[in-house]
């Protein structure tokens, strides 16, 4: 069931569902790619997230009915090989300070520090959806055992590079903001690279494996 | 070359360095920001002969206070009607001027209004981040908040030949009567919430700043919400949280968010929308895509029409 909704003049949002699921998540991408490789006239940028694409336009040059047409075509054509999916080997600390939550995590998980660490450490995870902020990229794909929900009061002032979980989500972050998902690690990857020719490290649909390090490899 | 240095004497919260904005980047988490009223800074920068887009600074309801500390600088301050003290004189509406070494300029707010630009005739020297000075102010990324005791620095700096009026064009008054297309989720919410969205009164609350606005006015509950997926947010989503508050998401909104949006603000109606102040009057009004774009088009020709009236003046 894919769902077109006008977006005020300048968008149209095309749903594959309301739940995050790999299928919708698939089709997303999918659709994100063809419109990469056959641009309607008048497009301005796509947004993927879990299970919709939002398609913005210049209302000047195109409206809703010829984007959503251009959509219905893509859809119907047969599928094109798909983009292999980029892999990063994300550097994470587990050590003391670094991960102020895992032992309340490897507690609630029944499990021991080390076993938490060795647990999230061994997730292949996926990134989603941009949101929040600039550069903070979902990853889902935490392990069952550490799957729990937000911590019930949210902390300040979490430093960058924290390693993030909460349900089956990760996130690296990249400014010091206030969460209140569990702080398992950290990391010293850049998601805001700093380079203006690929200024984000990750795009949607990349797949992410975590190498740990010790504290004193951090900086 | 010439120059000019100025000191920020005073600055309410969200004063901000603003520029045309960071387009195309909502996928990685990066809104478009740029100023909330974006024909303030337009006009502004069309008066002084720049790019419409070109850096200024953005001035909200607490206001600005700069005094040149050297060199001469062209100006303008558009957006709301604010009052302008400059050099010991007070002008209200929109003004043009040049600010001299040792005089103070003050914009504060005057009858309505909450957002001015101040557009410059020069280069302000603050950080570019992916290609644009705008700042992004919930990180700071961006050229960064303006606050008290900063200095200043311009660069390739120009006087006006004298002062200008700039005439406010009927479009800029606040809008109190929002244009919008239904949905993505409005079949979440029961008959009689979607009647309160369309026939009710709404006013803006008091937590209104860069991100968004929340309104006061008839609670929206949704029938079964709180579990959908994360979907893309644009400029203008309504969107409703748990207890039926809705909030209206501006310059520097988050791109993706898990609330049902009930609506999204027409564009064209945004720079409006953002001269209203806490406690304002507003309802809504639902149109299809076509009157949408029709709407769209029929402003952008309107905006279009002034802005080159402006450039013939100057």
């Amino acid at each position: 069931m894919t769902a077109l909704h006008p977006i005020a003049e300048h968008a149209l949002l095309v749903e594959f569902g309301r739940q995050a699921t790999d299928q919708a998540h698939d089709q997303v991408l999918a659709l994100d790619a063809a419109l990469t490789g056959t641009p309607p006239v008048g497009i301005r940028q796509t947004i993927p997230a879990h299970a919709s694409l939002m398609i913005e336009f210049d209302p000047a040059q195109t409206d809703h009915n010829r984007i959503g047409a251009a959509v219905q075509d893509l859809l119907s054509a047969p599928a094109g090989p798909r983009p292999t999916p980029a892999e990063h080997l994300i550097d994470i600390c587990y050590d003391g300070p670094c991960a102020p939550d895992l032992d309340a995590v490897a507690r609630a998980s029944g499990l021991d520090r080390e076993q938490a660490a060795a647990c999230h450490l061994s997730g292949e995870y996926r990134v989603r959806i941009y949101g929040f902020a600039p550069g903070y990229a979902y990853l889902s794909g935490v392990p069952e055992p550490l799957r729990l929900p937000r911590k019930p009061k949210a902390l300040r002032d979490v430093p960058a590079g924290s390693v993030l979980i909460a349900g089956g989500q990760c996130i690296i972050s990249t400014l010091t903001m206030p969460t209140g998902w569990w702080i398992v690690g950290r990391s010293p990857a850049r998601i805001l690279t700093g380079d203006p020719a690929r200024p984000f490290l990750f795009d949607i649909g990349d797949i992410i494996r975590f190498r740990r390090i010790p504290e004193s490899a951090l900086r | 070359m010439t120059d000019a240095v100025i000191r920020v004497v005073a600055a309410g919260p969200h004063v901000s360095v603003q520029d045309g904005g960071r387009p195309g980047l909502a996928r990685f988490g990066v809104p478009h920001s740029g100023p909330m009223d974006r024909i303030a800074l337009a006009a502004g920068n069309t008066v002084l002969g720049n790019d419409p887009g070109q850096a200024g600074i953005e001035v909200s309801l607490g206001g600005l206070m700069l005094e040149c500390l050297h060199g001469e600088l062209g100006f303008a301050v558009a957006g709301g009607g604010f009052v302008i003290d400059h050099a010991g004189q007070r002008h209200h509406g929109w003004f043009g001027s040049t600010l001299r070494a040792g005089e103070k300029l003050v914009i504060r707010p005057g009858f309505w209004g909450t957002w001015a630009c101040l557009a410059l005739a020069g280069r302000v020297e603050a950080d570019a981040w992916l290609g644009s000075r705008a700042t992004h102010v919930p990180s700071g990324l961006g050229g960064g908040k303006v606050v008290a005791g900063q200095v200043l620095r311009v660069s390739d700096t120009r006087a006006l030949p004298q002062d200008v009026a700039i005439p406010v064009p009927v479009f800029a008054l606040p809008r109190h009567k929002l244009h919008v297309t239904l949905g993505p989720q409005d079949d979440l919410f029961p008959d009689h919430a979607m009647q309160d969205f369309l026939h009710g009164q709404f006013r803006l609350g008091s937590a209104y700043d860069r991100m968004g606005v929340r309104l006061t006015g008839p609670a929206l509950v949704p029938e079964s919400a709180l579990d959908i997926a994360s979907g893309p947010i644009a400029r203008g989503s309504v969107q409703v949280d748990g207890q039926g508050v809705a909030t209206v998401l501006l310059a520097d909104h988050q791109t993706t968010g898990g609330y049902p949006r009930i609506a999204t603000v027409l564009d064209a109606d945004l720079d409006a929308f953002v001269q209203l102040r806490p406690g304002d009057q507003l309802r809504f009004r639902a149109v299809s895509a076509d009157e949408a774009t029709a709407i769209a088009r029929t402003k952008r020709q309107t905006t279009a029409r002034y802005l080159d009236a402006l450039r013939r003046r100057g």
